[in-house]
């Protein structure tokens, strides 16, 4: 074994002590500039602390790449969906004329909407990739109204962090924080490749958030809560992902 | 001792292992994700419904993946993504330290570009022979990198590894919203995903040629040497 000199053992302590003076520093700045995930403690916290930071630092505005008509896949994936039970079959036989979507939290003024009203609401179209976590993906025209519109209209608190969605299947919620909930794809969308939402690809109603895996667009959408302390809901981890071992951001 | 008579730098020791780590993590975490979807395509997109390039013949962790298995194996994805992505920042960090402080100092160009005298044909020639007849090196080679050893390191460190660093940040939906270039240049998400496991396999096989040869050389005294930094050869050779 080589000896380590008086030398060499001072430059470590001194590398030591500014590593560690640096990441306390980065620490708060980080968690200043919203750069920490929710689920940034445990053992993999560095790593998805890491990956979130530089993926917002390097993509808070980027747009998720669109495509061709063409591109769009003739047999598209709906992935496999748990039974959905009576009170959902009841709605859907109505057409979902009584689908409501709650919207609480940091609002100036809490709202619910109907599928016809949200359908009224301004927009948009885009022909994005949606990949699965494992591994298989399409492409497909999703259409609905801009997350960011029904934030505006229930007047979202500029101090909000994250918005919150609930899914009809209750063990499902997610949340995104603002970077995506403002993003203009990211949409509630209620239709896809033309026609109405498909049950299987979560019709009535489903948020799409293009920038992030399959399991971030959520299907059969009920509530939104916008809130300014992720941390309250369910586990502290931001969503139901981590509390079933996968990660709260879903970028990668 | 001094670091003149080293082998390998404490840098070189400390950042061999730590890709050892990364790469073992790295290796079996992105193996597992494979069993969720065990089936590669070519282009932008693939599932399921469409003709996948070749599809591994294990069985799945998802009921989804026609395997032929009459079972489903147990999801294992989360941990398998947390640990991938972990991994990957200690793998890129570390290298990003080696390389850095290696052309900084010289590393490279002392240690690892092969001398023109070395890259002739008939030289190369009879280093492949003697490495096919797996005859041991001679002592003094414990002290250099013999001329496949050279060729073979750069391309790993200058060409395998930022290729799968690369395919893998173009499966990234967020990474290639800001860079869509990283993906559209290999031809689509999908062509990306196969290009990692094909890359995978090829730094599979240079870790198994790599170790086959430290047992050929002499295990106990080359890992000696990657941990401690002394070789003894010398001595002994003379």
């Amino acid at each position: 074994m080589s000896k380590l000199s008086r030398r060499q053992l001072i430059t470590a302590g001194a590398v030591t002590a500014a590593g560690a003076g640096g990441l306390a520093v980065a620490a708060k700045l980080a968690h200043r500039y919203g750069l920490v995930p929710p689920d940034s403690g445990g053992v993999y916290g560095p790593g998805e602390t890491l990956t979130y930071a530089a993926q917002r630092l390097l993509t808070r505005h980027s747009m998720a790449r669109e495509f061709a008509r063409s591109q769009i896949s003739a047999k598209p994936l709906q992935n496999e969906v748990a039974p959905l039970g009576d009170e959902f079959k009841r709605l859907q036989a109505a057409g979902f004329k009584d689908w409501q979507l709650k919207v609480d939290g940091l609002v100036a003024e809490p709202k619910t909407f109907s599928l016809a009203e949200l359908r009224s609401f301004p927009r948009r179209s885009h022909i994005t990739m949606i990949q699965c976590e494992e591994g298989w993906s399409y492409i497909g025209e999703w259409t609905g109204v801009p997350l960011a519109h029904v934030l505006e209209v229930v007047g979202a608190a500029p101090l909000a962090t994250h918005v919150v969605y609930h899914s009809f299947q209750t063990e499902w919620w997610e949340s995104v924080d603002m970077a995506d909930a403002l993003h203009p794809q990211t949409l509630l969308a209620h239709g896809m490749n033309g026609g109405e939402l498909p049950v299987g690809f979560g019709g009535p109603l489903r948020m799409r958030v293009t920038r992030q895996l399959g399991y971030k667009s959520v299907k059969y959408i009920t509530h939104l809560t916008v809130t300014d302390n992720i941390k309250q809901f369910g586990k502290g981890l931001g969503s139901a992902s981590p509390e079933a071992g996968y990660a709260w951001f879903a970028g990668i | 001792m001094t670091e003149a008579s080293e082998r390998h730098s404490f840098l070189v020791r400390l950042t061999h292992w730590l890709t050892t780590l990364a790469f073992l993590a790295l290796l079996v975490s992105g193996l597992e994700l494979v069993v969720s979807h065990p089936r590669f395509y070519w282009g932008e997109v693939g599932n399921v419904n469409t003709q996948p390039l070749f599809q591994i013949p294990i069985p799945s962790s998802r009921s989804l993946v026609p395997t032929g298995y009459g079972y489903t194996l147990p999801d294992q994805n989360g941990w398998s993504r947390y640990l991938h992505f972990q991994s990957a920042w200690l793998l890129v960090l570390t290298g990003l330290l080696y390389v850095g402080v290696g052309l900084f100092r010289g590393h490279f160009r002392h240690a690892l570009v092969p001398a023109r005298s070395e890259l002739s044909a008939k030289r190369l020639m009879s280093s492949v022979v003697e490495h096919l007849r797996f005859k041991r090196p001679v002592p003094e080679e414990a002290w250099s990198y013999n001329v496949l050893q050279r060729i073979s390191y750069l391309l790993v460190v200058f060409l395998a590894f930022p290729l799968i660093i690369w395919t893998g940040l173009a499966m990234s939906p967020s990474f290639v919203s800001a860079f869509p270039a990283a993906v559209n240049l290999l031809g689509g998400q999908q062509s990306a995903r196969t290009l990692h496991f094909f890359l995978t396999g090829a730094l599979v096989l240079f870790l198994l040629v790599h170790v086959l040869m430290v047992i050929l050389a002499g295990f106990w005294t080359r890992v000696r040497a990657m941990i401690t930094g002394r070789a003894t050869a010398r001595k002994e050779g003379v």
